[in-house]
């Protein structure tokens, strides 16, 4: 018997990482009418897998390569998505709705394997999961991680008329306000139509103000046209436009548009700056610290770039204030080991949305000075304030106010992006960077390191001009663009109270206020019993919470594990940006799936104690 | 709630030793004093006199305030990775012209008016017009509400419509699939089979980048791994555009290099193939090869056969293959035909199109449309083990999706209009006109570059530069070196202070010891592209005489 090698190694990959549960995948394919195409093929595989390994049909190199996999489910754990994989090969045996995407999804890649592939020589890979990057390995970033994966499949499965308790997946997981059904700014999309199609100029349809910031921005352009590179720091003019609104938003506190960097979202600039500082070796090995829970973008960079990544903990019980007596705690412990170089900073903060407050950036600020720290200061939720009592401070206005003794050596990194506040334009991957006291030499390494990578979309740039320059108060657009603004601002203030108010509601949950940001983080009970069975499944608690709740209501959230919590606390993210109506739903489904949860794996009486 | 009471003020609380904290200070008890009147001053102050505060003279608040303090941050102590990172593309010949365009601005005498910059591949920025089609979609993608204008063709609007649908709120301000658009992946799939005679393509092995450099970065970093002799390898062709240098630096992976055949007009040879791979062998272990074809910076277009050749070469070689296909609409010489990676391998039977592992790289900055700015790309991946790909899948989800109008861009560039579509008169036209001048162009720079005494220029075949090998007197290169300058970056940075002709010196893309070359644009328009090289000629001649 001669079987075509590539999807023998699949075959084999697949036997091996499941052949524990084969019969429950028989009983299974039996079961399931609805699957029946693809399972058959799954079974034939799997009936043939086992054939090639008990025939002793397999020639050294194949069984050096069969004993390979054998180890992959292993090495794949290190990672999450790979990890999920496993995990829903490992729940086979309670043969809910998960287990049966992991089998599509591997039998559909099979399907088309062995459809398309013939018999040749063996050949082993040249990139394996072994000779893979170990830093890639390591990266995980769970706010796209398996459950929006899942997410996305059972979207599909609707669309292909499967049955599920419920006919739409509320995506909650991704602050993505237009997907959520926000409106654009008109304003913006008029400038940006307007560069991408200049001939529009002369159109009487656009108002007067968007031609000129139009104009503006073309004549920035080499060639006046978006098509062309810009500066690999960005376009001049759109630069200037940021440091103006810089030097407005904090009151008058000088900003040099030299500083100005603009980027490819936020994340670019983020990671630029991290990957200038990481360097040395074991002991002295760049340090990040970074607070928890944290946005996962921090510590997949971290990982990436094989730097230490050095915990602080938000104070939950305070409305996840920042405590400098932990920041000593973490910096103390960490210099046993590393070199901490930096200090990581989301404020508005995500996924906690707490907003902080003049004194306790303060005292980030003094500690940093104080332990000679680079701050990151992300800064892209500057616009979403609800509180009434919380105002955004930025870090570069408050080091200014702490004179010049902070003003004139605290490095400071500062991120901005079209993605969040009123705009929401994720798509278009603006953002800038704003650095202070960056040492001129180093500047000149960034500059080098950000011109390998040309320019930053040149659209994106434009969109981040209109965020930082709108229709001024005499302008013929600024009615509208007010207008806009404060609804779209004012829905969400709306959003965050409502879904503070109604989860802090339910037994079992609590949620700090939402005081900003996109996002509430409440800290939720799972019993010990459901504790127990996701650790039987291999998965975090959180993990099958979320899983379930996607299962049974649609709607999709991210587990707190993604972000980081203390150990025994479980939370999960989710956004505020679904339409109100929408929000509403999500938030009674979430209460009712909660309690039934909590009803299946423990009394009332029981929580009630 | 966070009040900067005594409780919480570092050092205070007796919970915590700080061995290291405040070491300018000497003495816990008066540490703890001045920490304490430090702060309490301080915040003090800061909490009712910040308006003074903001009125800091300038001067002091630049660098050079009296307060010395270590920064975090300095040439010695950043990453020693992103120090080694070169890209002459942009480098100092680059800054200088900048700094001299400005200069002119303010009104500074030089011997010319204009700084012509041919130092790069942006086209738009050189005069050529976009293609008409692809930015009314894109304004229609951009403000839906010209849906309703009857200004824009049906065949536009039909366009946008299709890739509003398929993005979250059908806006493109949503984030995408971090793969890219479903739909545009689709058309991709499309493109390459009909491209490649009807090769199948997977939509799932199509990943949308941010311009082609992007996803050439991201396969870089899935491949290197190891330490030391096991550190991987990765062959790149000399000359080569720098980013694969650049991004092997800051990879810190072993950069291998193989030499095009100058004398043959920059072709590949595989015998040299072998002994550069060879000779890798003894100090890291080679995983990949890079193919740029066609080739940039040399223009050479790859013979159906030389594809092949490499290709049963990274098959016996067990290398990954990596293939720079940007230019792929770039082909200007009669003789000369573009010929994908991917179609080569399928045509040569199942053992290699089952086993060898291939990642090509396309985007929207190059051919005809020249749309840099968009920074659209996508990559395909071809024999890519499942595992890794959901390893890659994972990684590019980090940065959540490439720009959505570049998506879009890329999305026309594939499905462009077809006949009998209201646009595609117009758009055959601006595309052939393009291509067209682009031949001409290529013809025209390399017939009077090879006019010039000490120049040699072989054929632009393809792509959009020509690199030329310049013959430097022995005095000129002596000057240079008492300089500490590389001779070819002498000879372009005087072409710069003289002429006002900004190109890249050869050394920024590599060359044979001892030959120098530079690479230049051919996207000027006609008249400034003649005016340029009948200065470089002028300027050669001058240069050879004065250092003779």
């Amino acid at each position: 018997m001669q079987l075509a090698p590539p999807s023998f190694a699949l075959l084999t990959n697949h036997l091996t990482s499941r052949n524990k549960n084969t019969h429950a995948l028989i009983t299974c394919v039996l079961l399931s009418p609805r699957r029946v195409p693809v399972l058959i093929l799954h079974l034939l595989c799997t009936l043939i897998g086992s054939l090639c390994v008990t025939g002793s049909i397999i020639g050294s190199r194949s069984l050096e390569h069969f004993t390979t996999m054998h180890r992959l489910p292993h090495l794949a754990n290190r990672s999450f998505i790979a990890g999920a994989l496993a995990q829903s090969s490992r729940c086979s045996k309670t043969r809910g709705p998960v287990e049966w995407r992991g089998l599509q999804r591997y039998s559909t890649a099979e399907a088309t394997v062995v459809t398309r592939e013939t018999a040749v020589k063996m050949r082993e890979k040249t990139l394996t999961m072994e000779t893979l990057s170990p830093q890639v390995k390591a990266v995980e970033y769970a706010v796209r991680g398996p459950i929006v994966m899942k997410a996305g499949d059972i979207e599909r499965g609707l669309l292909q008329g499967q049955k599920h308790p419920f006919t739409e997946v509320i995506k909650a997981n991704i602050g993505d306000a237009h997907a959520m059904g926000q409106k654009p700014i008109t304003f913006l999309r008029q400038v940006v139509a307007l560069c991408s199609f200049p001939e529009l100029l002369e159109s009487p349809s656009f108002p007067e103000d968007a031609k000129l910031r139009a104009s503006r921005i073309l004549q920035g352009c080499g060639g006046q046209s978006m098509g062309s590179y810009s500066a690999s720091q960005g376009v001049e003019c759109i630069r200037q436009d940021i440091a103006a609104y810089i030097e407005q938003r904090d009151k008058g506190v000088p900003s040099d548009w030299d500083n100005i960097y603009l980027t490819t979202g936020a994340s670019d600039g983020i990671v630029s700056i991290l990957k200038m500082l990481v360097s040395g070796q074991g002991l002295s090995r760049s340090g990040v610290m970074i607070p928890i829970p944290q946005y996962p973008l921090y510590s997949a960079a971290i990982a990436e770039l094989d730097a230490v990544q050095i915990n602080y903990y938000l104070d939950e019980d305070h409305c996840w204030a920042l405590d400098t007596n932990e920041l000593h705690r973490a910096y103390l412990a960490a210099k046993e080991h590393c070199n901490p170089r930096v200090i990581c900073i989301i404020n508005p903060g995500n996924p906690t949305g707490q907003v902080q407050s003049k004194k306790c950036i303060e005292e980030v600020l003094h500690f940093a000075f104080e332990e000679n720290l680079f701050v990151m200061a992300d800064e892209v939720y500057q616009d979403n304030v609800y509180s009434p009592d919380c105002e955004f401070h930025s870090f570069k206005k408050v080091l200014y106010e702490m004179g010049p003794e902070y003003f004139n050596t605290v490095e400071l990194a500062s991120f901005h992006s079209t993605s969040k506040g009123y705009s929401g334009e994720c798509g278009f991957r603006g953002g800038y960077m704003e650095v202070v006291n960056l040492d001129p030499e180093v500047k000149a390494q960034l500059v080098k390191l950000l011109s390998v990578r040309l320019c930053p979309p040149v659209s994106g740039q434009a969109a981040m001009d209109v965020v930082v320059n709108p229709p001024l108060p005499h302008e013929p657009s600024y009615a509208l663009f007010h207008e806009e603004k404060s609804a779209v601002l004012g829905a969400l203030a709306e959003k965050a109270q409502m879904t503070e108010r109604i989860l802090d509601a339910v037994p079992g949950i609590q949620c700090n206020p939402v005081q900003g940001a996109m996002y509430a983080y409440p800290r939720i009970l799972i019993p010990p019993q459901a504790v127990d069975e996701a650790k039987s499944l291999g998965m975090p608690p959180d993990m099958l919470y979320c899983l379930r709740l996607l299962e049974e209501t649609g709607i999709c959230i991210v587990p707190g594990s993604g972000f980081g919590q203390r150990e025994g606390t479980y939370h999960f993210r989710m956004t505020i940006l679904p339409s109100m109506e929408k929000l509403k739903v999500l938030l009674e489904k979430l209460r009712d799936f909660h309690i039934k949860f909590l009803k299946k794996y423990a009394s009332l009486e029981e929580l009630e104690r | 709630m966070m009040g900067l009471t005594a409780a919480k003020l570092p050092g205070l609380n007796s919970f915590y030793t700080f061995p290291e904290y405040r070491r300018l200070h000497v003495g816990v008890q008066k540490r703890i004093t001045e920490v304490t009147d430090d702060l309490s001053v301080r915040s003090r102050a800061l909490s009712g006199t910040s308006e003074p505060r903001r009125g800091v003279a300038p001067d002091k608040m630049s660098d050079h305030a009296v307060f010395t303090r270590d920064k975090v941050l300095t040439i010695h102590s950043m990453n020693p990775t992103v120090k080694k990172v070169e890209y002459a593309v942009r480098g100092p010949i680059v800054q200088r012209a900048v700094q001299i365009e400005q200069e002119l601005r303010q009104g500074v005498k030089k011997p010319f008016t204009e700084v012509i910059k041919a130092n790069i591949g942006d086209a738009q920025a050189m005069g050529q017009q976009p293609i008409t089609f692809f930015r009314q979609v894109l304004a229609l993608c951009s403000y839906p509400e010209l849906l309703k204008d009857n200004m824009f063709p049906e065949d536009a609007k039909n366009r946008a419509k299709r890739i509003l649908q398929a993005c979250g709120g059908s806006s493109i301000g949503s984030y995408s699939a971090s793969q890219g658009i479903d739909c545009v992946r689709q058309d991709v799939a499309h493109y390459i089979e009909s491209r490649d005679g009807g090769v199948p393509c997977d939509p799932d092995n199509i990943y949308l980048t941010t311009g082609a450099s992007d996803g050439i970065v991201t396969m870089l970093k899935l491949l290197v791994c190891g330490e030391g002799p096991t550190r991987t390898g990765v062959m790149i062709s000399i000359p080569q555009y720098p980013l694969y240098s650049a991004a092997l630096a800051e990879l810190a992976a072993v950069q291998i290099n193989y030499y095009l055949n100058e004398d043959k007009c920059w072709s590949m040879d595989v015998s040299e193939l072998e002994r550069s791979l060879e000779a890798a062998r003894k100090y890291c272990n080679p995983k990949a090869l890079c193919v740029i074809n066609p080739g940039n910076p040399t223009g050479q277009v790859q013979s159906r056969q030389c594809i092949e050749d490499v290709i049963r070469f990274a098959a016996k070689e067990n290398l990954f293959l990596m293939a720079d296909e940007v230019y792929q609409d770039n082909v200007y010489a009669d003789s000369c035909q573009f010929h994908s990676f991917k179609k080569v391998l399928f045509e040569m039977g199942p053992q290699y199109s089952d086993t060898v592992e291939l990642a090509s790289f396309h985007s929207t900055s190059k051919c005809y449309m020249g749309e840099c700015g968009f920074r659209g790309g996508y990559m395909e991946v071809i024999n890519m083990d499942p595992e890794v790909k959901a390893q890659l899948n994972k990684l590019v989800s980090v940065r959540l999706c490439p720009p959505v109008p570049g998506q879009a861009l890329m999305d026309l560039v594939v499905n462009p209009p077809k006949p009998g579509e209201p646009s595609y008169n117009n758009f055959k036209k601006e595309r052939t006109d393009t291509l067209k001048l682009l031949a001409e162009k290529a013809k025209l720079t390399e017939d009077i570059l090879n006019t010039v005494p000490g120049i040699t220029c072989n054929p632009v075949q393809g792509a959009m530069y020509s690199f030329p090998k310049i013959s430097l007197p022995g005095r000129a290169i002596k000057e240079a070196m008492a300089l500490g300058q590389v001779p070819d970056m002498f000879y372009c940075m005087k072409l710069l202070e003289e002429t006002g002709i900004c190109l890249v010196p050869g050394s920024g893309f590599g060359q044979i010891e001892g030959t120098y070359h530079f690479r230049m644009t051919i996207l000027p328009p006609t008249d400034k592209l003649k005016i340029l090289l009948a200065k470089v000629k002028e300027f050669h001649e001058k240069f050879t005489k004065q250092y003779s």
